[in-house]
């Protein structure tokens, strides 16, 4: 008899023992016997994960000259807003014609949001950020190709304080080039 | 036959428990019309490395649904029903008893024995006999509590189930498994980069979840049993919000590929996908009905994000919540009858139930950064994620807000919670 087998004897006799007007075994009567079985997992096998870093080596001096426009990254946004401000446009009209010159740059695009709310809500509003960077660059002439947007959601924040000025340093796209992330 | 459990014995995993990682379940808010019961010792239960009887009673008083009588004082301990003085116990206003034994058989493993008895009624309702070796204490009581749970309540007991959930200490980020009282935590993924988004296949055997290892967010398929993990959605742009079908062999995922954030159906091994909405706006947080028939999301469509359901296949979609301008994060009950979300009310995001028959709402937290709600697989608590002194913290709460708990690990920030389905159906 199967193990499973057996487990369905047992159970059906501890439920006869129940209806019968004599106990079948007085000393176990209405006990049914079982062997625990452990959850299925069984050993999760921890995997660990070591991404690569970036390498400013890649990154030409031109966009890393600290008196250059192309130098500022980030696009900063009022709460649950994904419009780019006005004030913006001349720093993408700058990395627009750098990208324009550079067919063979890429940048990526990382939206991000302060941290109220739905983590995955975040994810796609910070999607809506970076998609909106992207097509504004599309327009300013940079190619599909080189540029790839995606969203950090409220996962990475740059500040971690619960007040207002740090929210608003969280709500913030940023323009990386390769080897800067 | 209810408690037909399945035959394979398989082997406990040897792993070491990191004992500052554990998580500890504080109860801060009790049960109506709680259940009055003793539970005794087991007679010859110090053969075992620990209490199994400790364990039972902890289960029990942890679901609110229990009035745990003092039950010391008993010399010598019963182990059959003659012995039980139920006179006593009636005087004591108990509904129910639970009495038990240990005895260590020839083979050096364990039987642990138990009997549960309606006190007014003087008759036993229930009982086992467990085989166990020294490992599988915790596995059996968790199982008696789970047997005796079900008796008294008539709902199917989920001590034996287990949560995941992700830890952050410092910059190194955790995928954690427990069992459902936080005991036994397990590590299934280390990383430097943000994980969130857990979700438990139907079986149990796998975990879905975002992770950002690509510096971007890329869903992966993570086997528990042989600890093999596969990236089953890696498209450009963002790729989250996993979600299993009810069969198991699909994912509603949320990808950017084709530009916003829409809802596409793949296969569990990321083969074939399909797109099922069709929007200019943010359609994301699918959550498959336990019937499989619907999909339950959030967008922000009619211009602030509200939920929506739609069929399974995509198509139109109907608007489900109207309350307020912010209502996310929906999750749907296993008997389909209740939708719980978050919802911004005055700045503060706080756990909502919904009635889906007769569309009454409920407010069941008062926190100030509730999100991630996950429902125990019987439908009767819901675990979610809240912040205590500005620091993640996961707590649960009942369906009827009465039961509140809080599970926190020391020094470190607690988020994104899943419970699991049922082990052994």
């Amino acid at each position: 008899m199967g193990m499973k087998n057996l487990f369905a004897f047992v159970a059906v006799a501890a439920l006869l023992a129940g209806c019968a007007s004599t106990p079948i075994e007085e000393s176990k009567a209405g006990v049914e016997d079982r062997t625990p079985t452990t959850a299925v997992l069984a050993q999760p096998g921890i995997s660990t994960v070591t991404p690569v870093g970036p390498n400013a080596d890649q990154v030409p001096n031109e966009l890393k000259d600290p008196k250059s426009i192309l130098s500022k990254r980030s696009i900063f946004y009022d709460y649950d807003k994904y419009d780019v401000k006005d004030e913006y446009k001349p720093l993408l009209q700058a990395h627009a014609s750098y990208l324009a010159k550079h067919r063979d740059a890429k940048i990526l695009i990382q939206g991000n949001c302060d941290e109220r709310g739905s983590r995955e809500y975040n994810i796609a509003l910070g999607q809506k950020r970076a998609d909106g960077v992207k097509k504004i660059l599309q327009l300013m002439g940079v190619q599909e190709g080189q540029m790839e947007s995606v969203s950090l959601g409220e996962e990475k924040p740059r500040c971690t304080e619960t007040t207002e000025a740090c929210y608003s340093q969280n709500r913030r796209s940023d323009m990386l080039y390769r080897g800067e992330y | 036959m209810r408690f037909v459990f399945r035959s394979v014995l398989l082997l406990l995993a040897l792993l070491s428990f990191d004992a500052q990682a554990q998580l500890s379940i504080e109860i801060t808010g009790g049960g109506a019309n709680q259940i009055p019961i003793g539970v005794l010792r087991f007679a010859g239960e110090q053969v075992l490395p620990q209490s199994i009887s400790d364990i039972v009673e902890a289960d029990l008083q942890r679901s609110g649904r229990f009035r745990m009588l003092f039950a010391g004082n008993v010399d010598p301990l019963p182990s059959e029903v003659a012995q039980v003085n139920f006179t006593d116990w009636k005087n004591r206003s108990a509904d129910a008893l639970v009495i038990g034994s240990v005895a260590r058989l020839a083979d050096g493993r364990f039987e642990a024995r138990f009997r549960l008895f309606d006190v007014p009624k003087q008759t036993q309702i229930g009982g086992v006999a467990f085989t166990m070796n020294a490992q599988q204490v915790r596995t059996t009581a968790h199982r008696i509590a789970d047997l005796i749970y079900e008796k008294l309540t008539g709902d199917r007991g989920v001590f034996s189930t287990r949560i995941a959930y992700v830890v952050k200490q410092g910059s190194r980020f955790e995928l954690q498994i427990a069992d459902a009282d936080g005991a036994g935590a397990q590590t299934a993924l280390a990383s430097r980069e943000p994980i969130m988004s857990p979700a438990w296949s139907p079986d149990g055997t796998r975990l879905a979840y975002v992770s950002f290892e690509n510096k971007k967010p890329v869903v992966y398929v993570h086997s528990l049993v042989s600890g093999q993990r596969q990236a089953v959605a890696n498209f450009k742009g963002s790729n989250s919000a996993p979600a299993w079908s009810a069969d198991g062999k699909q994912l509603a995922v949320v990808l950017s590929k084709d530009g916003g954030s829409q809802i596409y159906l793949i296969g569990a091994d990321g083969s074939n996908p399909r797109r099922i909405t069709n929007t200019a706006s943010i359609d994301t947080e699918p959550y498959f009905s336990p019937d499989g028939q619907s999909i339950y999301f959030t967008s922000d469509r009619g211009g602030s994000p509200q939920i929506y359901r739609m069929s399974a296949t995509g198509g139109e979609a109907t608007r489900v919540t109207f309350d307020g301008n912010y209502n996310v994060s929906p999750r749907v009950s296993g008997d389909g009858k209740t939708l719980v979300y978050i919802a911004r009310e005055g700045g503060r995001f706080q756990l909502k139930s919904f009635d889906l028959a007769s569309r009454q709402t409920q407010g069941l937290t008062d926190g100030q950064h509730d999100e991630s709600p996950s429902f125990a697989p019987n439908g009767k608590m819901i675990l979610y994620a809240t912040q205590i002194s500005s620091r993640g913290s996961l707590a649960a709460v009942s369906i009827d807000g009465r039961v509140k708990q809080r599970l926190s690990v020391q020094a470190a920030d607690v988020r994104e919670p899943a419970w699991g389905p049922y082990f052994n159906n």
